[in-house]
């Protein structure tokens, strides 16, 4: 009985210290599989644009930080029950997930695109090379048109809880097969199977699955933006933790203001993707 | 939570469904390879026995893994025939639980025709009733009876395995629950709603199996 004692108050001092040790450290969610904003590297280490900024961030905000991984299906849920503290996972600001969290201000935005494998027949639709979704013009509403014709009957595939899921379930294209998958990884398997017709993604996602795996994939289509698209990227973090909030809108300002943001992004995108 | 049970329970009815097709074919493998392994003959039973120790000694989530997302990368593989057929994630599932419960249910099968009594086939034989006779009605429905309370539990373990075709895509139970979380964000209620559902279809199998036990059973 004794021993059973000293063993569990032992266990609770280590438990209280290494919360302790944890409590003013802020500990950031991210995938880790969303390249080139979120990955890993082989030796398993966390790398990409977000885990860069986000140091940088943290030495703004002058706290110490943990980056930490979690599956992206679970990512809110796990911010709402305080695993992290913050999210900077490739995840879009939208009314719907504004719901449940509040977002910092984008750091950076990056349009989406349908992606093919080479000789599909949806390769040459006539479209803009780009629309905005927020107030669609005439062009892009006819752009929607000839998606909704192309894509009939077709199995679009796509990783679960994207802004790429919602877009294609809102009907703007008209019904389309969605089959989802829990990694992005999956949805460039099944493209390049031919399980899939096509998939919908960041552009960035498919040319950087396209450049390291060497498969002929070609994006079609115009690139989407804008309405369930969101706003441009940025971190997420609980409502009630306003302090944290301004915090980090704080250290965007000043990353955004010294290029460090600009600098990471065209590290990592070979473009500057920020905001 | 009222809103997403009616959508739980149409998706219980594809788990349903996985599961009864898997036990459906699992059951015929697993005979199949039950007999397999009483083979006398050396290179059978060697191979019978070589299935059954992979599929049980490798973890579910890789094997439904391998037969999608592995066969699917082989260009040859998509060249054939057979590919009609893995093209589908609804059929590489049940490919993957078939011949994974097909495993486990060789396993019961042989240990139960192992422990027949030889009296029961010393009593056929005295009779004059032939070896195949003796085996089709004698052997096979005692070792059915007999493997019923094992076979139970392996029904109710494939079930909870079912929702492991969440992660080829195929909207059953924990497909759906994973889906209402992504847009409710509400991970507590929705898995407790579709844990309970699971609970309910544990319930039912378990009474079907205790009601053919008492029906079936020895009473020894």
């Amino acid at each position: 009985m004794n021993i059973i004692k000293k063993f569990s108050l032992g266990l609770l001092i280590t438990l209280f210290l290494t919360i302790s040790a944890n409590a003013d450290k802020i500990k950031i969610g991210t995938e880790g599989a969303y390249p080139p904003w979120n990955s890993k590297d082989a030796s398993g280490k966390l790398i990409g644009f977000e885990v860069e900024l986000a140091w940088a961030l943290c030495r703004y905000m002058g706290k110490q930080c943990v980056i930490v991984e979690q599956d992206w299906d679970g990512m809110i849920p796990a911010l709402i029950m305080r695993k992290f503290d913050a999210i900077m996972a490739g995840m879009s600001i939208t009314a719907e997930r504004q719901k449940a969290i509040s977002f910092s201000q984008g750091y950076a935005d990056e349009v989406a695109s349908l992606a093919v494998m080479k000789g599909s027949s949806l390769e040459g639709m006539d479209t803009p090379a780009g629309i905005n979704l927020t107030k669609p013009n005439a062009a892009a509403k006819k752009a929607l048109k000839t998606l909704t014709a192309a894509l009939a009957g077709k199995t679009v595939c796509v990783q679960t809880a994207t802004i790429h899921q919602n877009f294609l379930d809102s009907g703007d294209v008209g019904k389309v097969n969605v089959r989802t998958y829990k990694t992005q990884d999956e949805v460039n398997l099944d493209l390049a199977s031919g399980r899939c017709d096509a998939a919908l993604a960041a552009a960035v996602a498919f040319s950087d699955y396209a450049e390291k795996s060497g498969k002929p994939v070609v994006l079609v289509g115009p690139t989407f933006s804008g309405g369930a698209f969101g706003n441009g990227v940025g971190v997420g973090i609980r409502q009630d933790d306003t302090e944290l909030l301004q915090a980090f809108n704080k250290a965007i300002d000043q990353a955004r203001k010294n290029g460090d943001i600009s600098r990471i992004a065209t590290k990592w995108f070979g473009f500057d993707a920020s905001m | 939570m009222i809103t997403s049970f009616p959508k739980l329970l149409d998706a219980a009815v594809v788990t349903l469904k996985l599961l009864s097709l898997s036990l459906f074919f699992g059951l015929f493998i697993g005979l199949l390879f039950a007999i397999l392994r009483l083979s006398k003959n050396k290179i059978i039973n060697k191979f019978a026995y070589g299935y059954s120790y992979v599929f049980r000694g490798t973890p579910l989530l890789v094997q439904i893994f391998i037969i999608y997302f592995g066969l699917g990368q082989i260009e040859y593989f998509r060249s054939t025939f057979l590919w009609v057929v893995f093209k589908e994630p609804y059929w590489c599932a049940i490919i993957a639980f078939a011949l994974n419960t097909g495993a486990y249910t060789s396993e019961i099968l042989r240990s139960a025709f192992q422990t027949i009594k030889p009296g029961f086939i010393e009593a056929g034989k005295s009779l004059g009733i032939s070896n195949k006779i003796i085996f089709y009605k004698i052997q096979i429905p005692i070792a059915i009876r007999q493997s019923l309370p094992a076979y139970g539990n392996e029904i109710i373990l494939m079930m909870k395995g079912t929702s492991l075709a969440s992660t080829v895509t195929l909207m059953d139970l924990t497909g759906v629950a994973k889906y209402i979380i992504s847009t409710t964000f509400k991970p507590i209620e929705v898995f407790i709603v579709a844990g309970g559902i699971y609970l309910f279809m544990t319930f039912i199998i378990h009474n079907l199996i205790k009601f053919l036990e008492k029906k079936y059973g020895y009473s020894q």
